[in-house]
């Protein structure tokens, strides 16, 4: 029986010429993640386990990015036990205040991770680097401390979902659209265990911004990852920025799926989920009625240039509805940087809204953004669950960044023109 | 093992943003943290609580991030077990990882209320219902995973080896 692109992975990093759904192994692995908030516990987890060096200095990537710049005093002693650990194991991928980014827009744009790489990260969202032809999953700190003592991993294979694209997006949809679209269709735990495998001919048009932000909410599906083949699109990214050769996987003509999905992606709409679920999704152009204080473009879903540019070409020239709080945020210094090269930063200081550097900050309702009681933010980021973003009779609601800035000059959720 | 104490019961989709909100995620510490858990949902667990509880929820439990701090909060708060329809694949992971002991059974959490008394057999994956009188049948743990169970947790378990 053939295998899935996930599969075949998953058996070349176990050492075996092929591997069944539902079977147990160990895997090698390429890249081992952390964050400001994980990387503590697994720090503990790795001194409590007798450990006393990592693996690989070069395999091990730790990003702050959640509370930084420190929100306060115990965030800043988080962020300093990463940097003594970091320090103390000569970790080549450190990345601290001033050259971080939000984690899963950094380690792509860096070349950190490559296709055929076998990844996990003490992060939900590390399924972002599957639009790299990677297999990557998100764990806990537990699995983060072994994965940096051993450099292996178990998993148990999963089975896969076949989403097969067809057609091309019109304009003012993204990647955000197609994945809310899908979620909005199987539900949050529609693909729970499982890989979602995205193939077809509406691949080759849909950017690496669009893939990264597709993968990156597999999760939000409960799936263990998201996954794109590779194409020129890929090799092009990759190309001058890969640290590592990249290794090409396909899927077998003949593998099996549990199930496969038609999305024409000529019909995806924008599309927004409301409160308090990502699969409670809705076009937007229905949800004109109802008014925002507060609009978040940025984070790991939708913080890189091509969101950074949509936004632009809608709030250029325009103001930011009165009573309305818009806040931009660029996912890594190099995009912040090219936002500032290009006269993006300007236009959106201009147009009223506020740029922060990097950071996770209001998505996970950390700083930079939270909301009071009874109010509403329409938000490029990927969740919405009670009290995400601040108060737990806030509401967020989840969008394209051309929704989001499109509302953001209404001061009502809006469909871009 | 076993454990047995009385049910909190919470719907579907419980999210670790409700188990251990993201605005006190800036301490590592457990103790400190659980002073916290459901707090977004259930702003009684923490007072309620006692040793050897247990939670019973529905489909897709500790969906959203990957923060271990959700099952650790749990299993600090001195939760028995949680028993679901289904768990979200990371916080599964988790649980495990840190040695929170959860069961997945459908008709258990369909049927079992708040407040009910009830005893978990981990080994065998019996779920009695001693307020109804009614027993369930879960699948235990295989035994890789019981492995690290027994040792503590998934490190201890590398440690040994």
């Amino acid at each position: 029986m053939g295998m899935t692109m996930t599969q075949k992975i998953l058996a070349a990093h176990a050492g075996l010429k092929s591997v069944v759904a539902g079977q147990l192994i160990s895997a090698k692995l390429d890249i081992v993640l952390g964050n400001d908030i994980t990387t503590p516990v697994a720090v503990n987890e790795f001194n409590k386990g007798g450990f006393t060096e990592v693996f690989d200095k070069d395999r091990v990537a730790i990003v702050l990015d959640h509370f930084v710049p420190n929100k306060d005093i115990k965030a800043a002693e988080q962020s300093k036990t990463c940097r003594e650990f970091a320090c103390a194991n000569c970790i080549s991928h450190f990345y601290d205040v001033g050259k971080m980014g939000i984690e899963h827009a950094l380690l792509p744009e860096q070349g950190v991770v490559t296709a055929g790489d076998c990844i996990i990260g003490a992060d939900s969202h590390t399924c972002t680097y599957g639009a790299l032809g990677a297999f990557s999953t998100g764990v806990g700190s537990t699995d983060m401390a072994a994965g940096m003592a051993t450099g292996t991993a178990w998993f148990k294979v999963p089975s896969a979902i076949k989403f097969n694209l067809t057609g091309k997006l019109n304009k003012n949809c993204s990647g955000k659209d197609v994945i809310l679209t899908i979620i909005g269709m199987i539900g949050v735990d529609g693909a729970l265990y499982k890989s979602m495998e995205f193939v077809g001919e509406g691949v080759k048009a849909l950017s690496m911004d669009d893939r990264l932000c597709i993968c990156n909410m597999a999760i939000e599906a409960g799936a263990k990852n998201g996954i794109f083949p590779v194409d020129d699109v890929t090799l092009n990214y990759l190309k001058g920025r890969s640290e590592r050769e990249p290794v090409i996987f396909e899927a077998d003509s003949d593998a099996e799926y549990e199930k496969v999905i038609d999305i024409d992606l000529s019909k995806i709409v924008p599309t927004v989920a409301c409160p308090h679920l990502p699969e409670n999704t809705h076009p937007a152009k229905e949800l004109s009625h109802i008014k925002i204080d507060q609009v978040v473009i940025g984070s790991c879903t939708n913080g890189r240039m091509e969101d950074m540019e949509a936004a632009y070409e809608i709030l250029k020239g325009k103001t930011v509805a009165d009573g309305v709080r818009c806040i931009i945020i660029p996912a890594t210094m190099q995009i912040y940087r090219e936002c500032v090269e290009k006269g993006y930063i300007t236009a959106f200081i201009d147009a009223g809204a506020v740029v922060s550097t990097p950071t996770c900050g209001p998505c996970l309702g950390g700083y930079m953004g939270i909301l009071a009681k009874g109010e509403r933010c329409i938000a490029t980021t990927n969740r919405n669950f009670v009290g995400r973003m601040g108060h737990t009779e806030s509401e967020v609601y989840l969008a394209s960044p051309h929704t989001a800035a499109a509302s953001a000059i209404t001061g009502f959720i809006k469909e871009a023109e | 093992m076993n454990t047995k104490g009385k049910v909190f019961k919470y719907p579907d989709n419980v999210d670790t943003d409700v188990i251990i909100p993201a605005r006190y995620l800036n301490t590592p510490d457990a103790n400190e943290l659980a002073l916290h858990c459901m707090e977004d949902i259930d702003t009684e667990f923490v007072k309620k609580v006692e040793a050897g509880d247990i939670m019973v929820a529905g489909w897709n439990f500790g969906c959203g991030s990957s923060r271990e701090h959700a099952p650790l909060v749990i299993k600090t708060c001195k939760t028995g077990c949680v028993i679901a329809k289904s768990f979200a694949r990371i916080f599964y992971r988790n649980a495990i990882n840190i040695g929170l002991p959860i069961l997945e059974c459908e008709e258990a959490a369909e049927e079992i209320n708040a407040n009910d008394k009830v005893e978990v057999d981990f080994d065998t994956g019996i779920i009695t219902n001693i307020t109804t009188g009614k027993t369930y049948k879960a699948q235990p743990f295989p035994p890789f995973i019981q492995n690290i169970i027994a040792k503590g947790g998934l490190l201890a378990s590398l440690k040994e080896s």
